[in-house]
């Protein structure tokens, strides 16, 4: 890594290595009141907006929620979209910009991995919410059973099912096993109870030459396995919509349309959590000027790319000039309910994002922080028009409707936000939101001389 | 590796999904129904329907396997209403079939669309893949008030919330039509396998059989170059079959409608079905 980047890494100069270790454990060791009052808030909202409505739900009958006859699918396909999207970015950004061999991803890619996590455990909470007999939702899986029945393999779902656990099985395992020398750090750094947690959690780290061997290998290979898995999930989930026949949804532009839309909410949502670390975490120092450039620029590449695949898809409408096609884009942009929400997420997504050609925007975390989660509420209302102005109406009129959320679904929609920021709340105090030993690898090995009496213990 | 492939090939049933050993279809006289919904009643009694009440029918839940759709021609008072009757069309490739993860829904030996509604846990992909929309889902569990629960048909299972259910061509019916014939060692004979609907019907605008019997009343229908099915460049290939309304339409092109009966008489005339002409052939 050259000087210069070295110098934007870290806006208020370079750290020690011993200040490195120092900074991160301290956020994981002390713990204000506010946190533990966040925690209360965003968990108790968990309970109260997510937990209430759906065991109501599960009581009375899905018809709790606003679908009906000619809607069957609602708000809870469309943020299970949202959610799935929003995972995105981090393992995938992460894997990528390893192999990339890009060092500024050291310091922020331990909580986009989290976040990654998190909302990929959102999203299935969806799929559990979404079905009309959650009790039986094991089905979905190969269990091996007495009536020798297997799971539907030419259903998407079914893609569906094996690709988020595939793809959850090895973010967890890749951010676990990026995790082991921090774990080890934080061990040696602490006494009593702590100690013995973290002995156990890092697999009894020593810090050995094989060990970093083997931990730099396997984590190449997870890198390259990743990346593959995180472009086929959501590719797959769009299958759900374009395997279908229905107008609006029947389009071989998908899978790259919801690919690029879900690394770009992700994208967003890294720089809103990243915002989050900073202010509140005390992590200014580590996560700077470089980072969030960086990331500002990939998001403006992404919004091109979708403004450029929203542009195709009506142009493909109007070229194909089907009757029914061209009757479902008509009301997705014009003549239906939700038509302003179609202008208005092409606003958040396609023209925003174009304030980032100035440098000066790319740079101020706090208009990023604006940007980014006008984006995402972009990026969730796209899932929400796609669903809402396709089913109602498909082909034969005399069934046309029309689909608004209940209050219901409104709730759990709120809920799972407070589900996501309890489970990322709880991740900050367990593992080091910062990666400590890629950190220290970006450091300049010539400091560690002038400061001997700052060793680091890693 | 051999070992597996012939294993594998053993389970493997030729023409298992195109050739059926009864291939039951439905054609509807379009020319015949006068859209007075007798068979909306019927199949609600057949199949214990539930009666979902005003304020879920007003929010677009109503529960009719079979509905009459209404479509007007031309403007009052110089106007003219058109019924189609809609109900599952048993597709023979149908859509609803891929999307679901657990198999509630297959293609059984009788080319019927089958639903488990046991094996059902309610992703509803199904109703979202079907283009005639046609499936109904259980939002609630729904009972019957106090005398009316006496009159559920047994043979029929009462669905609880969360299932997904669409028109069976009253399989119960079917069923114990083959059951009758298998003790007589003989197979269906036209007309003893009849669905509530093509019983109710005044004027006879449904008519029920099989189609692989190729003197039964269906197969016979089938050869009326009116004969078309509805969503046809869908590919789905139902088993109902409509005849074409043949009054002229109100408002149509003179020169397109000119077209249409000139290819309509080429059809007839080469001893051919109008829906014929493409793919599938009758069979």
């Amino acid at each position: 890594m050259s000087s210069v980047l070295r110098q934007q890494m870290f806006d208020h100069g370079e750290p020690a290595y011993a200040e490195v270790n120092r900074d991160v454990i301290k956020a994981l060791t002390t713990t204000t009141w506010r946190y533990w009052v966040t925690l209360g808030i965003s968990a108790g909202a968990g309970l109260l907006f997510f937990f209430a409505p759906w065991i109501y739900q599960i009581i009375v009958g899905v018809g709790a929620a606003g679908m009906n006859r000619n809607a069957m699918w609602g708000t809870y396909l469309s943020n299970f979209i949202f959610w799935i999207g929003l995972s995105h970015s981090g393992t995938l950004l992460s894997a990528v910009l390893h192999i990339t061999q890009s060092d500024w991803r050291k310091s922020i890619y331990r909580s986009a991995e989290a976040m990654t996590l998190f909302s990929l455990m959102t999203a299935a909470l969806f799929v559990m919410v979404h079905v009309g007999r959650v009790w039986f939702v094991h089905w979905t899986f190969p269990v091996p059973n007495p009536m020798e029945l297997w799971p539907n393999f030419r259903s998407p779902l079914m893609f569906d099912v094996m690709a988020i656990m595939t793809y959850l099985t090895a973010s967890s395992v890749f951010i676990y096993m990026g995790s082991l020398p921090d774990f080890a750090a934080v061990r040696d750094a602490s006494t009593g109870l702590r100690r013995r947690i973290y002995a156990i959690l890092c697999f009894g780290w020593r810090g050995t030459g094989h060990e970093w061997h083997t931990l730099g290998w396997a984590y190449t290979f997870f890198a390259v396995l990743v990346i593959p898995l995180a472009v086929s999930v959501h590719s797959i989930v769009s299958w759900d919509f374009a395997l279908s026949t229905v107008p609006g949804l029947h389009q071989t532009i998908f899978a790259p349309y919801f690919v690029c839309g879900a690394i770009y909410s992700g994208t967003a949502g890294i720089v809103t959590v990243m915002w989050m670390l900073r202010r509140f975490m005390g992590f200014g120092r580590y996560i700077g000027k470089l980072h969030i450039d960086n990331l500002s620029k990939l998001l403006l590449v992404l919004s091109l790319i979708w403004t450029y695949i929203n542009i195709c898809e009506v142009f493909t409408g109007w070229y194909a000039d089907t009757s029914f096609e061209n009757e479902a884009i008509l009301y997705r942009i014009k003549d239906g309910p939700f038509a302003w929400l179609y202008w208005e997420m092409i606003f958040f997504c396609a023209v925003v994002p174009l304030l980032l050609f100035s440098r000066r925007i790319r740079q101020n975390w706090n208009v990023m922080l604006v940007i980014s989660i006008v984006i995402n509420i972009g990026m969730l209302t796209e899932r929400f028009v796609i669903v809402a102005s396709s089913l109602p109406r498909k082909f034969l009129p005399d069934v046309f409707g029309v689909y608004f959320p209940s209050l219901v679904e409104i709730s759990i929609t709120v809920g799972s936000f407070a589900i996501f920021t309890t489970l990322f709340l709880l991740f900050v105090k367990i593992f080091p939101a910062v990666s400590i030993y890629e950190v220290k690898e970006t450091l300049n090995p010539l400091r560690k001389r002038q400061a001997p009496e700052q060793e680091a213990r890693a | 590796m051999s070992k597996i492939t012939d294993k594998l090939r053993e389970y493997r049933v030729d023409g298992y999904y195109t050739e059926f050993d009864y291939h039951w279809t439905m054609t509807v006289d379009l020319d015949r129904c006068t859209g007075c919904e007798a068979c909306v009643v019927a199949c609600q009694a057949e199949n214990n329907l539930p009666i979902v009440g005003e304020k879920r029918m007003r929010q677009g839940r109503e529960m009719k396997w079979i509905r009459v759709e209404r479509y007007w021609d031309g403007d009052y008072p110089n106007a003219r209403l058109n019924f189609i009757p809609m109900l599952c069309q048993q597709c023979d490739q149908a859509p609803c079939e891929i999307a679901c993860p657990v198999f509630a829904t297959y293609h059984n030996q009788d080319g019927l669309n089958a639903q488990v509604y046991n094996r059902c846990i309610g992703t509803r992909t199904c109703a979202v893949y079907c283009p005639y929309e046609v499936r109904f889902f259980n939002w609630f569990t729904y009972t019957w008030d106090e005398p009316l629960e006496q009159q559920l048909n047994p043979d029929v299972t009462v669905r609880e919330k969360g299932v997904m259910e669409k028109c069976t061509f009253c399989i119960q019916r079917i069923n114990r039509a083959k059951d009758a014939a298998r003790d007589e060692d003989r197979r269906v004979g036209d007309g003893e396998a009849q669905p509530a609907c093509a019983q109710a019907c005044p004027t006879d605008a449904i008519v029920f059989g099989d189609r692989n019997d190729p003197d039964s009343a269906v197969s016979q229908k089938m050869q009326d170059p009116r004969a078309y099915e509805v969503l046809k460049e869908l590919n789905t290939a139902p088993s109902v079959i409509y005849l074409k309304n043949a009054r002229a339409p109100l408002h149509a092109e003179k020169d397109e409608g000119h077209h249409r009966e000139e290819a309509a008489e080429a059809h007839a005339a080469a001893g051919e079905p109008r829906w014929a002409d493409s793919g599938k052939a009758a069979s």
